[in-house]
């Protein structure tokens, strides 16, 4: 009945949501922040422990959709070893993704990482859901910055 | 008894009469499972507002030339529509809002912050819209009125027993309940909350936003003080809304809003408000909507909310059959009066991805907490899917949207 939804819950968003990794908290992390969908009820919470300008560690905790979690858990994985900066440049190409299905400024500097998230950039069809996949790179920006509350509303 | 021998009503025949029930989504027909956040429209009620439009329109209460005359009446015609379908004694109790949450605001600033006295307490419940609850803590904090939220059951009713007792030491000055859950779908008993709140000296306000669509609603036989409803509910358009309340009341009330229309003189030093409802419509009223309210009430009036409620009892029956039998599927609440709203949550689903899902089948339901957190708190879900029905909803809409969430389970499992 949903066959033409499979683009959108990949194999891999749908084990992501189902199990998602890092999920746990950091119990002295060195940086963290909450992001909520005020709308939709999803929530999380996000903690980075930091070697110096480098994030060592990512980990989160919280309630959501399918997509927000898988979003969640491949971010962790993602950024794990990225420089603030690095992590940061992932969320905006990030985001283009999600909004427009395709990063054509993104540059070969983070392909593989890239090709991993591609898995959902099937939620440009989707304007609804975008910030359900947006909403841990928000956070993370949030707490890379110092600080507490995010909201991709 | 007969009814169930015959369909109360020719819903093939109504669905004729909505013109966006025969369009597409995604390439599938359209099931129209959210008409508790807003229903579709029937040509009665465009006709009637395009009509006015281009033959009938200026502004009300202000020109002595011929359109305005007209425009006025139609207006005022609105509003004794509006009091004969609340059964309402006087249509001058009837004031024009812009919908059910600027008629609560409304009361909440001038009955709350011009009558109640700081030290008086409200009380709401548990499952109350945003729309019925904010209003009320932002009095809490602005005017040192006590807020009070009597309990909701696990079986998702009014716990009257809790109400009672939060009227008992007499400081209650206002009840103000829903008549009927956007959540729950559960329907209060609204006769016995006035009788309660008046044995406590309490007035009561009733939450009529789901509840108008679904019932014949009779002001003074539910004996309410202050009931208020929204026009896009009822089939209407969007931009109108009602707050009914008793003369004395209202009467006793400073305005709410100042501006035009609101005032009787207006002097450098000073104004004097003008009676009621005017002193409560400041400002060019939604003439149209007004109008196109009226069409909306002529037109569940000539089906007969009789009908209509028989017709959507059967649906909620049907529905609760269909429903129980999905493994995995929890439909919340379980009041023995409720009408067509249900919230359910299904097993590994979240309510985001299985009304993507649904969509993608043509089915629209609402996913998340219904403008109701506090509820969703009580009830210990982050978020749920809610499928509401209205007049035109079928039998076989139900077993699409049962067979879809069939699928769903699947899809997620």
């Amino acid at each position: 009945m949903f066959d033409d939804l499979r683009d959108l819950y990949q194999e891999l968003i749908l084990d992501h949501g189902r199990k998602p990794r890092n999920f746990r908290r950091l119990e002295t992390p060195d940086l963290s922040a909450r992001g909520d969908n005020p709308m939709c009820g999803d929530r999380i919470e996000l903690f980075l422990g930091m070697d110096g300008d480098r994030i060592a560690d990512a980990a989160f905790q919280g309630r959501g959709c399918a997509i927000s979690t898988a979003s969640a858990s491949l971010m962790t994985e993602t950024v794990r070893g990225k420089t603030a900066a690095e992590a940061r440049d992932l969320a905006a190409h990030f985001r283009e993704m999600a909004m427009t299905g395709t990063c054509p400024d993104c540059g070969a500097a983070m392909e593989d990482e890239m090709d991993r998230l591609q898995a959902l950039s099937g939620v440009h069809e989707f304007p609804s859901r975008v910030k359900c996949a947006t909403l841990a790179w928000h956070t993370l920006n949030t707490a890379l910055d110092g600080g507490k509350e995010a909201s991709s509303e | 008894m007969d009814g169930s021998l015959r369909p109360a009503l020719d819903v093939q025949r109504i669905r004729q009469d909505f013109p966006i029930l025969s369009s597409k989504v995604h390439g599938k027909p359209l099931v129209f499972l959210d008409s508790g956040a807003s229903a579709q429209k029937p040509r009665a009620v465009i006709d009637a507002m395009r009509e006015m439009f281009e033959t009938s329109y200026a502004n009300v209460h202000r020109g002595a030339y011929q359109l305005s005359e007209a425009s006025t009446a139609a207006y005022e015609a609105a509003r004794a529509a509006v009091a004969r379908f609340l059964n309402a004694g006087d249509a001058r109790e009837v004031v024009f809002t812009s919908n059910s949450t600027a008629a609560i605001n409304l009361v909440a600033h001038s009955f709350g912050r011009g009558v109640l006295k700081p030290g008086q307490a409200v009380v709401v419940s548990e499952m109350e819209h945003h729309a019925n609850f904010v209003p009320w803590q932002m009095l809490a904090q602005d005017h040192g009125i006590e807020l009070r939220i009597a309990n909701v059951t696990d079986a998702g009713e009014l716990d009257m027993a809790d109400l009672e007792a939060k009227l008992a030491d007499g400081k209650v000055g206002l009840v103000a309940i829903t008549h009927m859950s956007n959540v729950l779908g559960t329907v209060t008993p609204a006769a016995r909350i006035a009788a309660l709140a008046h044995a406590h000296g309490a007035k009561v306000l009733f939450d009529g936003s789901q509840a108008a669509v679904h019932r014949r609603v009779d002001v003074r036989a539910l004996d309410a003080d202050f009931y208020v409803f929204t026009g896009h509910k009822l089939y209407g358009p969007t931009g109108i809304g009602v707050l009914w309340g008793r003369m004395e009341l209202l009467d006793a009330m400073p305005p709410f809003m100042g501006g035009g229309d609101m005032i009787s003189e207006v002097t450098r030093e000073g104004f004097r408000a003008a009676p009621v409802p005017a002193k409560f419509e400041a400002g060019t009223p939604p003439i149209v909507e007004a109008v196109g309210l009226h069409a909306a009430i002529d037109y569940v009036t000539a089906i007969g909310m009789e009908a209509i409620e028989a017709h959507e009892r059967a649906l909620v029956d049907h529905a609760m059959a269909k429903l129980s039998t999905i493994e995995g599927l929890t439909v919340i609440g379980r009041a023995q009066d409720r009408g067509g709203v249900f919230s359910f949550a299904l097993g590994n689903a979240h309510a985001h991805d299985l009304s993507t899902l649904l969509d993608r089948v043509g089915i629209a339901v609402r996913a998340g907490r219904h403008c109701a957190e506090p509820l969703h708190v009580r009830i210990g879900h982050d978020s749920t899917c809610r499928a509401s029905f209205g007049m035109y909803t079928t039998h076989e809409e139900i077993d699409f949207l049962a067979e879809a969430l069939t699928s769903a389970r699947r899809f997620f499992s």
